[in-house]
Parts: C-alpha cells; sequence; structure tokens
C-alpha cells in the first residue's frame, strides 16, 4: 500500500489530488452543456480571453489581475453569447475573430518590454502550486455549479433542441442562456492557473464528447462524463508525478485515450 | 388512434388575430393579419415559398417581434382568457448520436425535476399517458436522434398536448414522411381536433390534403390574399393567381422532397 500511493506523501501533491478531484467533475459537468450546446468555440474564447483579462488589469493598474481577469471573462462571455444568439449562421468564425483578437491584444499588451515569460506559466497551468485557499474556491464553484445544474440545466437542455420550442413553453431561454455564459466564464477563469489556457477546452470538451459515444440518454451521459473527468485527472496526477512531465496536459493525453477508445467501441458496436 | 381523454371542442371560444404586422430591419413580411380562428376547427395556411407562413407561426408564438395583438376569447360574454399555445414544430436541432432519449426531451420541456440526476416515476407516467394518445408509448426510452420522421412528429405532437392547449401550431412534415405517414399525419390531426377543445393551425404544402381535412383556408402572401372554407378559397382568383397551373403540377408530384 505504501507504494502505491507514496506520491501522495508531499503536502503539495495531496493539495492537488483536492485540486484534481474538485476540478474534473467540474469540467465534466460543464462539459456535457458545452458539448450539448456546441459551444466548444465558446469556451475555448473564454480560455483565452484570460491574457486580455490580465493585460487590462495591468494596463489599467489593478492590484489584483485576478479580479480583472474575471471580470473581463464574464463581459466576454455576455459579449459573445449575445452575438451568438443575433447571428446563428457564422458564429464559429465571428466566435474566432474575437478569441484571436482577444489573445493577440493580451499576448501584444504582457510582451511589452520583452516580459512575457512571467506569465507563460499560464499557458500550461500548474495544479501543483494550488494553495488550501484556492482549493476552498473551487470547493464553493463545484458546489454552486450543482445548485445550477438542479436548477436549470432542463432548460438549458431544452433550449439546445429548439429555442423556439422552449420559449413557447415559458422557459426563460435567454436569461438561462447568459446565465450559463457567466457560470462558464467563472469556471474557466477560477481553473486557468492550475489547467493552463492551452488545454483548458480539451479538458472540458473531451470526457463529454467520450461519453456521448455511449450514452443513450442524459443520466449516462453525465454519469460517464463525470467518470472519465475524474479517472483522466487522477491518473493524469500520477503519471505526471512519476513522468516527470506537466500534470494538465498528462490528464488531456489520458482523456483523449478514452475517447479514441469509446469511438472505437461504438464503431464496433454498431451503433 | 385511442383518444384516451375526450373532450369535446366546446365551440365557444375563439382566437382573434388582429392587425398582425412584421417587420425586419426595413422589410415587411407580413402586413395586417386578421384571423377569426374557432375551437374545433382545422386552419390550413397555405401560399408559396417565402409568402411568410412561418414567420406567421413565429410571431404567434411570440418568437418574433410583431405588431398587433391576439385574442382569446369566451364567444358568450367576450371574457379575455389566456391563451395555451401547443406548437409542433417541423424538425429538432438534435444531430446523429445525441444522448437523449424521448423521456429526457419531454421531461426536459415538461418539468422541473432535473432530468440529469434521475427519473422520476410520476413524470414517466403523465409522459407514457401523453405517448399512448399516439400511439408511440413504445418510444418513450428511444434516443430521439434515432425516431423516424413520422415517429418524430408524434412525439412532439405528445408534448405540445401535455399542456392542454387551446391552440395547436404546426407544420406539415416535409421529409422523412412517405405517402402513408402523411394520410396517418392528418387524420391524427383531424381526430386531435374532433376530440379536444382545441383550434389548429397547420402550415400546409400540400393543397389536396387541405381539401380533404381544413375547415377553414388562409391563403398567404404578405398578407391574407383570401380566408373562407376551401371551396371559396380554392374557387377564388387569388388563389388562381398564386397557384395557376401549378396546382396541376402538385397533384402530379406530391412526393416530392
Amino acid at each position: 500500500m505504501d507504494d502505491i500511493f507514496s506520491w501522495l506523501r508531499f503536502d503539495f501533491m495531496k493539495l492537488a489530488f483536492g485540486a484534481v478531484l474538485l476540478i474534473t467533475p467540474l469540467f465534466g459537468l460543464m462539459g456535457t452543456m458545452i458539448v450539448s450546446r456546441k459551444m466548444a468555440f465558446f469556451s475555448d474564447a473564454l480560455g483565452h480571453s484570460a491574457l486580455t483579462g490580465i493585460a487590462v488589469g495591468i494596463v489599467f493598474g489593478i492590484g489584483d489581475t485576478n479580479l480583472s481577469m474575471v471580470v473581463f471573462a464574464i463581459v466576454f462571455a455576455l459579449l459573445l453569447n449575445k452575438i451568438s444568439s443575433k447571428h446563428a449562421e457564422s458564429v464559429d468564425t465571428i466566435i474566432s475573430v474575437f478569441s484571436s483578437l482577444s489573445i493577440a491584444l493580451g499576448l501584444a499588451i504582457l510582451s511589452r518590454g520583452g516580459n512575457f515569460s512571467k506569465y507563460s506559466s499560464l499557458l500550461v497551468g500548474d495544479i501543483l502550486s494550488i494553495t488550501p485557499k484556492e482549493l476552498l474556491y473551487l470547493g464553493i464553484l463545484l458546489a454552486a455549479t450543482l445548485g445550477f445544474w438542479c436548477i436549470c440545466s432542463n432548460y438549458l437542455q431544452a433550449a439546445s433542441i429548439h429555442r423556439a420550442l422552449a420559449k413557447s413553453k415559458h422557459i426563460p431561454v435567454s436569461l438561462m442562456e447568459y446565465l450559463f455564459a457567466v457560470l462558464a466564464a467563472l469556471v474557466v477563469m477560477l481553473s486557468i492557473k492550475w489547467v493552463g489556457i492551452l488545454i483548458i477546452n480539451a479538458l472540458l470538451i473531451l470526457p463529454a464528447a467520450a461519453s456521448r459515444n455511449l450514452s443513450e440518454n442524459l443520466r449516462e451521459y453525465h454519469f460517464f462524463a463525470l467518470v472519465f473527468s475524474v479517472f483522466s485527472g487522477i491518473l493524469g496526477l500520477i503519471i505526471s508525478y512519476y513522468a516527470n512531465v506537466a500534470t494538465g496536459p498528462a490528464i488531456v493525453i489520458i482523456a483523449a485515450i478514452i475517447y479514441f477508445a469509446t469511438y472505437l467501441y461504438r464503431r464496433c458496436a454498431g451503433t | 388512434m385511442t383518444m384516451r381523454k375526450m373532450i369535446k371542442p366546446c365551440g365557444l371560444h375563439c382566437i382573434r388575430v388582429n392587425q398582425l404586422s412584421v417587420s425586419v430591419g426595413e422589410q415587411q413580411i407580413l402586413k395586417d393579419i386578421n384571423l377569426h380562428i374557432h375551437c374545433g376547427s382545422l386552419n390550413a395556411v397555405i401560399g408559396k415559398n417565402g409568402a411568410g407562413k412561418s414567420t406567421l407561426i413565429r410571431a404567434i408564438l411570440g418568437d418574433i417581434p410583431h405588431t398587433g395583438s391576439i385574442e382569446f376569447k369566451d364567444r358568450e360574454d367576450g371574457r379575455l382568457q389566456r391563451l395555451r399555445i401547443g406548437y409542433v414544430p417541423q424538425a429538432l436541432n438534435i444531430e446523429k448520436n445525441t444522448p437523449v432519449s424521448v423521456y429526457d426531451m419531454m421531461a426536459c420541456f415538461q418539468s422541473r425535476f432535473p432530468v440529469f440526476l434521475k427519473k422520476s416515476r410520476r413524470i414517466r407516467q403523465k409522459i407514457l399517458a401523453a405517448l399512448e394518445i399516439f400511439d408511440v408509448r413504445g418510444l418513450v426510452d428511444k434516443q430521439v436522434c434515432n425516431l423516424s420522421g413520422g415517429e418524430l412528429q408524434r412525439v412532439l405532437l405528445s408534448m405540445a398536448i401535455m399542456d392542454e392547449p387551446n391552440l395547436l401550431l404546426l407544420d406539415e412534415p416535409v421529409s422523412g414522411i412517405d405517402r402513408n405517414g402523411m394520410e396517418l399525419f392528418y387524420e391524427t390531426i383531424y381526430n386531435l381536433k374532433e376530440h379536444y377543445d382545441l383550434a389548429v393551425i397547420l402550415i400546409s404544402h400540400d393543397l389536396d390534403y387541405v381539401a380533404r381535412y381544413a375547415d377553414q383556408v388562409i391563403l398567404l402572401e404578405g398578407g391574407v390574399l383570401k380566408q373562407g372554407s376551401v371551396r371559396e378559397v380554392y374557387g377564388s382568383d387569388a388563389f388562381q393567381e398564386v397557384f395557376g397551373n401549378a396546382k396541376e403540377a402538385e397533384r402530379g408530384g406530391i412526393d416530392r422532397g
């Protein structure tokens, strides 16, 4: 037993383990809706906006760049949501434009005077540096997300199946979409330091996409997405410890392997 | 077709659409639509592509901004009531491999109990009862994306009548339904309006079926060109102008697209 859990000897590994246990279910859950609502571009753009948010904070001399990052992401998410509801045809193109602009702005400002290396950890993320207080924030966010899910997931699901039909049943479609956009912004921003801009979207999309290959109803969809997400999180953390690679990428590789396995399973099962 | 809950149409309610107009930007799509719809009647909206048929449905639904009003009145004392609308869209935004069962979809629209968490026996009973009316009880655990066009249509009808609507808005199915399916569809709608206390507004592309089943026909072309019984509308000059020889062509090519 000692050998199996020897990686938990260090405090930073215990905290990282806690972080994985909070972040992965959170991402598994958010991912189901992001995939259902075909918002992969949206969440990707959100991740990119983190750099801009920090840059905006620096330009305006805000001490806590975390704050400017979250505020900017929420504004950005609301804006993207508004655009998506107005121009249904070319949403992916428009979001890409905003996403590229936002990351270019962020990079331009942060790299002024050759100082970008200070922020490069944000690109890959570092789950081993998480503190107990930050763990608590993640816990609160997970609880809030679960609460949101219990109240709003039916509505969001209905709206994604047919917007006008949902409206005709007096479902507050627009309000739900805005709330979800804000929640997505919060989740992405509060975990980006640990997961990293480059792979945050993979972690959101892969478990849900893999789960879709196996599931026939919403309960199975959520269950498998959560299981895959948590499993790749824990295994990725252990592998990263022994193989001495960054944790985020290790988790994503496991999640991707699961995705391909479920894809092959579906092909072979012939459904 | 088994009808479990038979409520005869009372014939005492009517729905009035007054001066309804829809503009998108500079362009006026619908102008001064006035309709008078009785409960227990099947009202077919016909017109060419781009005549504004779908826009009319969306405006009545409240999905797009419009001017004018829609009233639901008691014919005896003229008292206004709240109109409950059942809507049956032509297609859903569901692609292959979507993990949503018929139960999931109906429960998402009809209840607050979190579908992702657990199945509710009570809601399942309600859903089964609604599906039973259209003989599709067996589909409850099927994935929505795997249903045939006709099956989906019946599931959507089941969902539409769960709130006991006064007005049913629907598009005639265009794709994925064969000749038998169409016959069945019209019979279903006909039975529905005969046995339930509701009015039906149906967008139709098939003049033959309209002639056989509709109580009132509304010929649309940006505005109402002609409104009345099948005989009145089909015999009118406006009808000739819009459909002309197209009517003959349609008779020959009903199973198109």
